[in-house]
C-alpha cells in the first residue's frame, strides 16, 4: 500500500487520545500521556492572542468614540465582549477536544490579525478621519448599518440566491450539453467551435441593452445573462475535457464491448470531470459578476441592486455592510463547489492541485 | 476437456493480411506495416510475437481487436470476419489503462456494464477479484495499487467477457524484473486455469520462451513472419534448463542475424 491511504484516515487516532484524556490521572501510565498531552497543548500566547486583539480594539474604539453618541457604538463595543466571550468559553473547551485545539492552532494568527485591522481601519475612518466622509465609515457604522438593515439585507440577498442559482443551473445545463456535443461530434465541432469561439468571448454583460429589450422582465433576462456568463467556459472546458479523453481508454472500453452510449457516459465524461470542474469555477466567477452589474442596472432586487441603492443615499456604510454579505454570500457557494469536486474527484486524491 | 466444437469456433485465423499507414506530409505514399501476414491459433494456445520495435506487432494485435482495419487479406474468429471490437477478444495493453475515476470492483465489472449483462452475472465478480488476488482492493481507486496489482486488474477485466482470443501488448513490459517473472507464472496459472487462447505479444525472449507453445519471430519494415518455433518444453519450465538456454541461444542468434539482414537490405 502506497503512504496516500494512510493519509486518507488521520483521525482514527486523535478522537482516541481525547477521550484518555480525563481519565488521564487514573490511568497507569497517567504521567506518559500527559507529557504527550502537554507537548500538543494550546500556550496561553496563543489562548489569549484574540481576547487581548479584542481588547485592545475595544480600547481604540472607546478612546475615539468618547463624545460619540451610545447608539452608534453600542453594537461594535457589544461585538467585542462577544469576541472576548467566545474566546475564554473556546480555550475552555478546546482542552477536551483535539480537533477544536487544532483548529484554534491554526486560526488563532489570522484572526488576530483581523481584529487588529479593524482596530487600524477605526483609528484611520472615525478616529482621525483621515479618509473623506461619507465615503469611508468606521467599522462601527458599518456594524451598525448591518444589523439595523438585516431585513433588508436578508431579502436581498434572498432575491441574489434565487437569481445566481436559477440562472448558474441553466448555463451548466445547457453548457454541458453543448460541450459533451461538441467535444464528441466532429461535425457539431465544426460548426458549433466557430461559434462557440467569437460568440463565447463577449462579456455576458455586453447584452444588456439587447436583453432588456428582448425579454418580457428584468428578472428573466438577467437570468439569462447570468446562464449565458456559465455557459461559455462551461462548454469550452467539457469540450476540451470529452475531446482529449485519452485514446487508450475508449479503446479499451471497445475490446470490452461497449457501445456508443458507454463510451460517452461512462468514458469520455468521467474522463472529462476535472476539466469540466475547471469550466464550473470560471463560470461561477462570471456568474457573480454578471449577478452583480445585472441587479445594479436592471433589476430591482439583490445585493447588486442593494449597493447601487444605498450608494444613491450615499449611505456608505450600508454599501459597506452589502460588501460584507456578498463576501460571505459568494465565498460559501465557492466553498460549497470545492466540497462538490472534492467529493467527486476522490479517486484523483493526490493529483489535483487547485 | 474443451469440446471440438469450441475448438472450432476459438481457433483465430490470419490470411495474407496487410496494413499499411499514410505517410506524413506526403499522402500520395503509403508506409506498409504488415506485409503478407499469415498465421492460425488452435483454442488453448498460447503463442508469442517477438520482434523489435516497430515490426507491427502492435499494429497486428489492434487489427484483431478490431480498433484497425486490414488494407487487404482475412481475419478471422472461428468462421467469423473480424470487422470491429468485440468482448470475444479482449485485449490488455502495456499500460493497465485502469479507469481512473473507478474502484478496482467497478474496472474489473466494466465488461459486463458496457454488455449489459451486469444484473444476471455480477456474482462472477468477487470470482474474478479472487482469481487476481484482489479482493481486498476492492474499494481501492488505481491510483493507490503499484504497477503488478494494476495489470492484475487489467487481466481479470478481460477476462470477465470470457473472450475466445486474450490479447496481450507486452502486458508485462512496464513492471521490475522480480514482479516480472512472478506475473508471468500467474497469467500461466490463469491460461492453465481457463485454456482462454492467448496471443503475447512481447520483446523479451525469456518470456517468450518460458511462457508459449510456439513463437513467432517477426522481422521489421515492412512486418513479416520470419521464422515459427514450437517450444517443445515440459511445463512448468525452467528459466536456466540447458534446454531452455539452448532455445534461447538459437533465438538470440536468429533474431540477431534478422536485424544485420535488415541493415543489409536497406544499404
Amino acid at each position: 500500500m502506497r503512504p496516500e491511504k494512510h493519509n486518507s484516515r488521520p483521525e482514527i487516532s486523535p478522537p482516541k487520545s481525547t477521550t484518555q484524556l480525563p481519565s488521564a490521572p487514573t490511568h497507569p501510565n497517567g504521567d506518559a500521556i500527559q507529557r504527550i498531552e502537554r507537548g500538543s497543548e494550546l500556550g496561553w500566547r496563543a489562548q489569549s492572542a484574540v481576547p487581548l486583539a479584542a481588547l485592545v480594539a475595544l480600547a481604540i474604539h472607546l478612546l475615539f468614540s468618547k463624545s460619540a453618541p451610545v447608539v452608534e457604538t453600542h453594537s461594535y463595543t457589544l461585538f467585542f465582549y462577544e469576541i472576548v466571550g467566545v474566546s475564554i468559553v473556546l480555550s475552555i473547551a478546546q482542552r477536551f477536544w483535539m480537533r477544536l485545539r487544532s483548529w484554534m492552532r491554526h486560526m488563532c494568527p489570522i484572526l488576530t490579525a483581523a481584529i487588529l485591522l479593524l482596530g487600524l481601519w477605526d483609528i484611520v475612518t472615525f478616529g482621525f478621519q483621515l479618509l473623506p466622509m461619507p465615503y469611508f465609515p468606521g467599522p462601527a457604522a458599518v456594524l451598525r448599518n448591518l444589523i439595523n438593515d438585516r431585513a433588508l439585507l436578508l431579502d436581498s440577498t434572498w432575491h441574489s440566491l434565487a437569481l445566481l442559482l436559477s440562472g448558474y443551473t441553466v448555463g451548466v445545463l445547457v453548457g454541458l450539453i453543448s460541450g459533451i456535443c461538441i467535444g464528441w461530434s466532429t461535425p457539431v465541432r465544426y460548426w458549433g467551435m466557430p461559434l462557440l469561439k467569437v460568440v463565447g468571448p463577449i462579456p455576458a454583460t455586453a447584452w444588456i441593452p439587447l436583453a432588456m429589450v428582448v425579454s418580457p422582465s428584468t428578472v428573466v433576462s438577467a437570468a439569462g445573462l447570468i446562464a449565458l456568463a456559465v455557459w461559455f467556459p462551461v462548454t469550452m472546458l467539457t469540450a476540451s475535457g470529452i475531446s482529449n479523453t485519452r485514446a487508450s481508454y475508449l479503446d479499451v472500453a471497445r475490446t470490452l464491448g461497449a457501445g456508443r452510449a458507454y463510451l460517452i457516459f461512462r468514458v469520455a465524461i468521467p474522463a472529462a470531470v476535472p476539466n469540466i470542474f475547471i469550466g464550473l469555477f470560471m463560470g461561477l466567477g462570471a456568474s457573480f459578476l454578471t449577478l452583480v452589474v445585472a441587479e445594479s442596472v436592471g433589476v430591482k432586487s439583490g445585493l447588486g441592486w442593494y449597493v447601487s441603492w444605498a450608494q444613491g443615499w450615499a449611505e456608505y456604510g450600508k454599501v459597506y455592510a452589502a460588501l460584507i454579505i456578498m463576501a460571505a454570500f459568494f465565498s460559501t457557494i465557492m466553498t460549497l463547489l470545492f466540497k462538490i469536486r472534492d467529493r467527486m474527484l476522490v479517486w484523483q486524491k493526490g493529483v489535483i492541485k487547485w | 476437456m474443451v469440446a471440438l466444437a469450441e475448438i472450432e469456433a476459438s481457433s483465430l485465423g490470419i490470411r495474407e493480411v496487410r496494413k499499411s499507414f499514410p505517410v506524413p506530409d506526403d499522402p500520395l505514399r503509403r508506409w506498409p506495416v504488415l506485409d503478407g501476414i499469415s498465421f492460425s491459433l488452435a483454442a488453448g494456445e498460447l503463442i508469442s510475437l517477438i520482434g523489435p520495435s516497430g515490426c507491427g506487432k502492435s499494429t497486428l494485435l489492434r487489427l484483431i481487436a478490431g480498433l484497425e482495419s486490414s488494407d487487404s487479406g482475412e481475419l478471422l474468429i472461428g468462421s467469423e470476419k473480424i470487422t470491429q471490437p468485440g468482448a470475444e477478444r479482449g485485449l490488455v495493453f502495456q499500460d493497465p489503462n485502469l479507469f481512473p475515476w473507478l474502484t478496482v470492483r467497478r474496472n474489473i465489472q466494466a465488461g459486463l456494464v458496457a454488455r449489459g449483462v451486469l444484473r444476471e452475472k455480477r456474482h462472477e465478480v468477487d470470482d474474478f477479484m479472487r482469481l487476481v488476488g484482489l479482493e481486498t482492493f476492492a474499494d481501492a481507486y488505481p491510483h493507490h495499487l503499484s504497477g503488478g496489482m494494476a495489470q492484475r486488474v487489467a487481466l481479470a477485466r478481460a477476462l470477465i467477457n470470457h473472450p475466445k482470443v486474450l490479447l496481450l501488448d507486452e502486458p508485462l513490459g512496464a513492471l521490475d524484473a522480480f514482479t516480472r517473472m512472478r506475473m508471468q507464472d500467474e497469467v500461466l496459472r490463469l491460461w492453465q486455469g481457463r485454456r482462454t487462447t492467448m496471443l503475447l505479444v512481447t520483446h523479451d525472449i525469456d518470456e517468450a520462451i518460458y511462457m508459449s507453445d510456439r513463437i513467432m519471430i517477426m522481422s521489421p519494415r515492412p512486418g513479416r513472419i520470419e521464422r515459427t518455433i514450437s517450444v517443445a518444453l515440459d511445463r512448468p519450465r525452467q528459466r536456466s534448463s540447458p534446454d531452455f538456454l539452448r532455445l534461447r541461444g538459437d533465438i538470440l542468434e536468429f533474431v540477431h542475424f534478422a536485424g544485420n539482414a535488415s541493415i543489409e537490405n536497406k544499404s
